[in-house]
């Protein structure tokens, strides 16, 4: 059984149908790119999947996360799969982190209510262990300073580093990151993918990795779909897409992304 | 003569921390010059200096020869029309209750050009490749990149010789980027650019020479092709490293 199944979705605003006929599958452990510029739809397929589209938002066809039909089902039931089969981390970690909330207290919170849901409560020193061994796993140094820390305190990097930790606290096994580098500076891009690439290989997690930048996700995914205006227009492994674009949009993708490549190599 | 040259330029907000270290370089007439920093690196506040809305701590910014005076009306009018600026993000910087017109000619009427404002905004649209029938229109109706296009187009009205471009292209889609800094490199033929940016790739397609910023200082500067071909500061080459290539590594592909 997949881990994701996606078959037939459409996401309509009113008569507007913002995602269109989307189809596909992920596996334990498989890497999917989702790539698609603004209005593409890309973020509305990553909270359509997770059962958050705002009210007002209608997502039809069927959404199958670890086994359980997504659309259509109420929320409370969706809870349990949330964080545990499917956790998100957002573009920018300063509106997804609680400004009012240490940030120790923020990556407990998940621990805890797993742990009582699995029926074996933490005590308070279980529970910082366990928030110490997760900032160690996002490569957070200093740990005592960084959870008593509020979000303000902390840099772009450090921030995203926390909701990843969060993210993975109830052991997701899919991880679905939607631009999770695009608010950061280039250096910390680099090592946010490198240590999400360390994270999925190490965890044996699926990873659905929405970007409107085609060199971003080229190396951390096998397979990738190009969206446009809610469509699929192009669908495949990476190699076979990038060396054989079928769409003219996926070739100006392409053809725009290869110009800021070869203007770095200084061949003009 | 450069155009501007900014001579050991230190500037801090609070004393315990400077933004600025001794910040040197020139801009010459009709260059394009790229600068390029992350955040912190004091890009923006070096633009802020060099628009005049602040005042080095010490160090001097001169304009043609002559030093720039926030405080002297009748050299910063001059020097308004002289010296635009292009923001990054086009949704906050268009007033979204102006038409176009409104919104290119205002810099015409606040430095008060005389001649034919009419006119001269249909050049700027055409300039930037918006058709004149634009001009009645209001921000809402376009798309970023074309809203960066009309942004451009306000800050080219007065006839400026320098542009500063602030991550004029950060906020784009990838297709849009290419084709404003098309846009950018063409217009850089008629006046000086200062491309300040954190992404040396958009850097490196558009500007022949280049400064690198890290931490309030120029950690390295010269001709862009002689920087990435051997990067001297390990910043620097950390910089390159870090940006993403759509060639796939050996390891996967």
């Amino acid at each position: 059984m997949s881990l994701l199944k996606v078959e037939n979705l459409s996401v309509h605003a009113g008569s507007k149908a913002l995602v269109s006929n989307l189809s596909f599958n992920l596996e334990k452990g498989e890497r999917l790119g989702l790539i698609g510029e603004s209005g593409s739809g890309k973020s509305l397929t990553s909270l359509a999947v997770t059962g958050l589209l705002p009210s007002g938002i209608i997502p039809t066809g069927s959404v199958h996360l670890a086994g359980q039909e997504i659309i259509g089902t109420p929320d409370r039931q969706l809870d349990r799969l949330r964080g545990t089969a499917a956790a998100i981390v957002f573009q920018e970690p300063l509106t997804a982190l609680d400004p009012l909330m240490r940030v120790g207290r923020q990556i407990a919170e998940p621990l805890a209510r797993r742990a009582r849901r699995d029926g074996k409560p933490l005590d308070s020193h279980a529970l910082a262990l366990n928030v110490n061994s997760l900032l160690t796993e996002v490569a957070l140094g200093e740990h005592e300073r960084v959870a008593r820390s509020y979000p303000h305190e902390l840099s772009g990097g450090q921030r995203q580093r926390v909701a990843i930790a969060m993210a993975l606290a109830c052991r997701p096994d899919l991880l679905i990151a939607d631009e999770p580098t695009t608010a950061l500076d280039v250096t910390t891009q680099a090592e946010i993918l490198a240590l999400l690439d360390r994270l999925v290989r190490d965890r044996n997690m699926a990873l659905l990795f929405i970007s409107h930048d085609l060199p971003v996700v080229a190396n951390n995914v096998s397979k990738i779909i190009v969206l446009r205006q809610g469509e699929a227009v192009e669908a495949g492994a990476v190699e076979e897409v990038f060396t054989r674009p079928r769409h003219d949009y996926t070739r100006s993708l392409l053809t725009a992304a290869r110009q800021f490549d070869a203007a770095l190599e200084a061949t003009p | 003569m450069s155009l501007i040259s900014v001579s050991d330029v230190s500037f801090a907000y609070t004393a315990s921390r400077p933004i600025l270290d001794k910040v040197s370089f020139s801009i010459e007439p009709g260059e394009t010059i790229g600068l390029v920093g992350e955040s912190g690196s004091g890009k923006t506040t070096l633009l802020r200096l060099l628009l005049g809305l602040a005042r080095p701590d010490s160090g001097s910014i001169s304009f043609d020869g002559a030093p720039l005076e926030p405080g002297d009306s009748a050299f910063m009018r001059h020097y308004r029309r002289q010296a635009q600026v292009v923001f990054q993000d086009p949704y906050s910087s268009l007033d979204p209750r102006q038409t176009i017109y409104s919104i290119i000619a205002e810099p015409l009427k606040s430095l008060k050009i005389p001649g034919n404002h009419a006119k001269l905004v249909a050049e700027a649209l055409d300039h930037v490749g918006l058709p004149a029938d634009v001009a009645s229109r209001y921000p809402h109706q376009f798309s970023g990149g074309q809203r960066q296009r009309i942004a451009i187009a306000r800050a080219i009205v007065p006839g400026p010789r320098l542009l500063l471009a602030d991550e004029a292209v950060s906020a784009l889609d990838l297709t849009t980027k290419v084709r404003i800094v098309e846009l950018l490199a063409r217009l850089s033929s008629t006046m000086s650019l200062l491309f300040v940016s954190h992404d040396i790739a958009v850097v490196a397609a558009l500007c022949k020479r280049v400064v690198i910023l890290e931490k309030g200082r120029i950690v390295e500067a010269g001709e862009t092709a002689n920087i990435l071909k051997s990067p001297q500061h390990p910043y620097t080459q950390r910089l390159l490293a870090s940006v993403p290539r759509l060639t796939l590594n050996e390891a996967q592909s």
